[in-house]
């Protein structure tokens, strides 16, 4: 596959791209310049664009043992001030997690990409999924939040990709990029905006002197500015509960607490800002889907059908996974008589769902194996509503 | 054939699927066209299908649409069911295999096929397409087999 290749970040202009390959177009053009990762099915032309392309605007490729140690090397690279990112899919988001937890509990910026397949285990790696979205919300262990955002284009993989940067650095948290074997792998026109257009945003900076830095104190916003190794900042970085200097305190109550409640409200009290849905066809609508990533589509394309057969159908579609948008859902469940819920899964978003929605009846499409829902079987569950 | 449909100008979606083998497993390539945007992405009935192999035949023919048009390599598909389809019976492996010894530039010669036959993507587009996606040292073999493909075309 030859594709133009210039020697520089953004590469504005109508592309035809694939997914994976938007996703790491995205990542270059919000700045990011590591990438260290492990190939996977159907993640793996990700890492084989970063390779050819980071060399050209002075980032670096690492090409790792495993996933474990790619994510390590992410934590590593954005510690030392560079926007790092992996991929990978569910196999290798397994291994990752335990440092996922590392990066949440040191609050680092990075940016995991799983482009989820068929599971558990090794599953079906060329067919699609929504199976870790739970296990992207909770694989890690200890209380936590993370913000995960769910494409459902190729043009979204570009776009998705630089608000998961920007949300990273905003709050210094790991985000997820939660994209499905068939967003991953399809070809779709994108259009890559002018670097000027596109907003990038980097991480608070300390403004004191180094005598005077304490590394996890946070500013009013719950999030504590980062300095970069080797800037003359010398602090301590640690998966051990520690105080806002960055000393290990592992027998107080108190900063046990303290830091936990940090670490999940710094994401919670700013899920307004964090939280981006679509709301197509809503304001009259008696029927609604609930959807994300490859299922949505199947979705819009039933509503527009269903509308068509005078059945006020609308669709909320999730850009935001994590946190949940539940005051987004909390409003529609409330005006519709039933919602439709479409996953490529056994069952996982439909229980927010379901837990937000209340005595609303929710009903839930579940899809597993190559084919996604098909517009048909969602409007067929919209008219039986 | 999705690259040539951005060049000209309309909104495209290409999807494949493939088993976990490195080689000789079944592959299929969908691609919807359209003027407006598109909502959901894969092919579900097909205006055209294009087969090379047997077992793709055997496998989606019941997808075609009644009057849509049936691509066929003819050295590699023996038997042709009846149907309403307008077929085409290319005889691209062995084009390839006369032209370059190589058959593996069947696609590129069945590709010029489906584009005099169906005239969804202009000439032009896919020239450019095909010049954008294929290496330089195969590009030759890709233009030659192409062009050879527009030349065969013809409705039954």
């Amino acid at each position: 596959m030859k594709i133009e290749l210039e020697s520089k970040a953004v590469l504005s202009g109508q592309h035809f791209l694939n997914g994976d390959v938007a996703c790491a177009e995205g990542a270059l053009a919000v700045g990011c310049r590591f990438f260290a990762g492990y190939p996977i099915t159907p993640a793996t032309e990700i890492a084989e664009r970063m390779a050819r392309r980071l060399p050209q605007v002075d980032g670096v490729y690492m090409q790792m043992e495993d996933e474990i140690g790619s994510i390590a090397a992410v934590l590593g690279a954005s510690y030392a001030g560079v926007k790092s990112m992996t991929a990978t899919s569910g196999p290798g988001f397994s291994l990752m997690l335990e440092n996922i937890g590392l990066a949440i509990m040191t609050e680092t910026p990075c940016v995991v990409v799983n482009i989820m397949r068929g599971g558990p285990s090794t599953g079906q790696p060329t067919m699609p999924g929504q199976q870790d979205v739970m296990q992207a919300r909770w694989g890690s262990h200890g209380d936590y939040e993370i913000i995960a955002l769910a494409p459902s284009s190729v043009q979204e993989m570009f776009d998705l990709t630089i608000e998961a940067f920007n949300l990273s650095e905003t709050y210094r948290v790991p985000t997820f990029v939660l994209a499905d074997e068939i967003v991953g792998h399809m070809w779709e026109r994108v259009n890559i905006p002018s670097a000027k257009a596109i907003q990038v945003v980097n991480r608070k900076k300390p403004e004191n002197p180094p005598s005077e830095y304490a590394p996890f104190k946070p500013d009013e916003d719950l999030v504590p500015p980062m300095a970069s190794f080797g800037e003359g900042y010398r602090f301590h970085a640690t998966g051990l509960t520690h105080d806002e200097n960055g000393r290990p305190r592992t027998d107080s109550a108190e900063v046990q607490q303290r830091l936990v409640q940090r670490l999940c409200e710094k994401i919670r009290r700013n899920a307004d800002k964090i939280v981006k849905v679509e709301r197509i066809l809503l304001e009259d609508a008696e029927v609604a889907v609930v959807a994300y990533g490859i299922a949505s589509r199947a979705a819009l394309s039933a509503v527009r059908k269903a509308r068509a057969q005078g059945i006020k159908a609308g669709l909320l579609r999730l850009v935001t996974v994590w946190p949940f948008p539940d005051k987004q859902i909390e409003k529609i469940a409330q005006k519709v008589k039933a919602l439709v819920v479409p996953e490529m899964n056994y069952g996982q978003i439909v229980r927010e769902v379901r837990r937000v929605a209340k005595e609303t009846p929710v009903v839930f499409m579940s899809k597993l194996g190559e084919e996604p829902h098909k517009p048909a079987e969602i409007l067929d569950a919209l008219r039986r509503l | 054939m999705g690259r040539a449909a951005v060049y000209d100008g309309k909104h495209v979606v290409q999807t494949q699927s493939y088993g976990a083998e490195a080689r000789g497993s079944a592959a299929k390539s969908e691609v919807v066209i359209s003027d407006e945007p598109i909502k959901f992405p894969l092919v579900r009935k097909c205006d055209i299908l294009v087969v090379m192999s047997q077992t793709a035949l055997d496998k989606h023919l019941d997808n075609l649409k009644a009057n849509g048009a049936l691509l066929v390599d003819k050295d590699m598909v023996a038997d042709v069911p009846e149907s309403k389809a307008r077929i085409f019976r290319v005889p691209a492996t062995s084009m390839a295999e006369a032209e370059f010894k190589r058959r593996i530039y069947a696609n590129a010669v069945m590709l010029g096929a489906l584009t005099k036959a169906t005239r969804i993507i202009s000439r032009k587009a896919m020239e450019n397409a095909i010049r954008d996606s294929i290496p330089e040292e195969m590009l030759r073999e890709n233009l030659r087999g192409f062009q050879l493909g527009l030349q065969l075309a013809r409705a039954p």
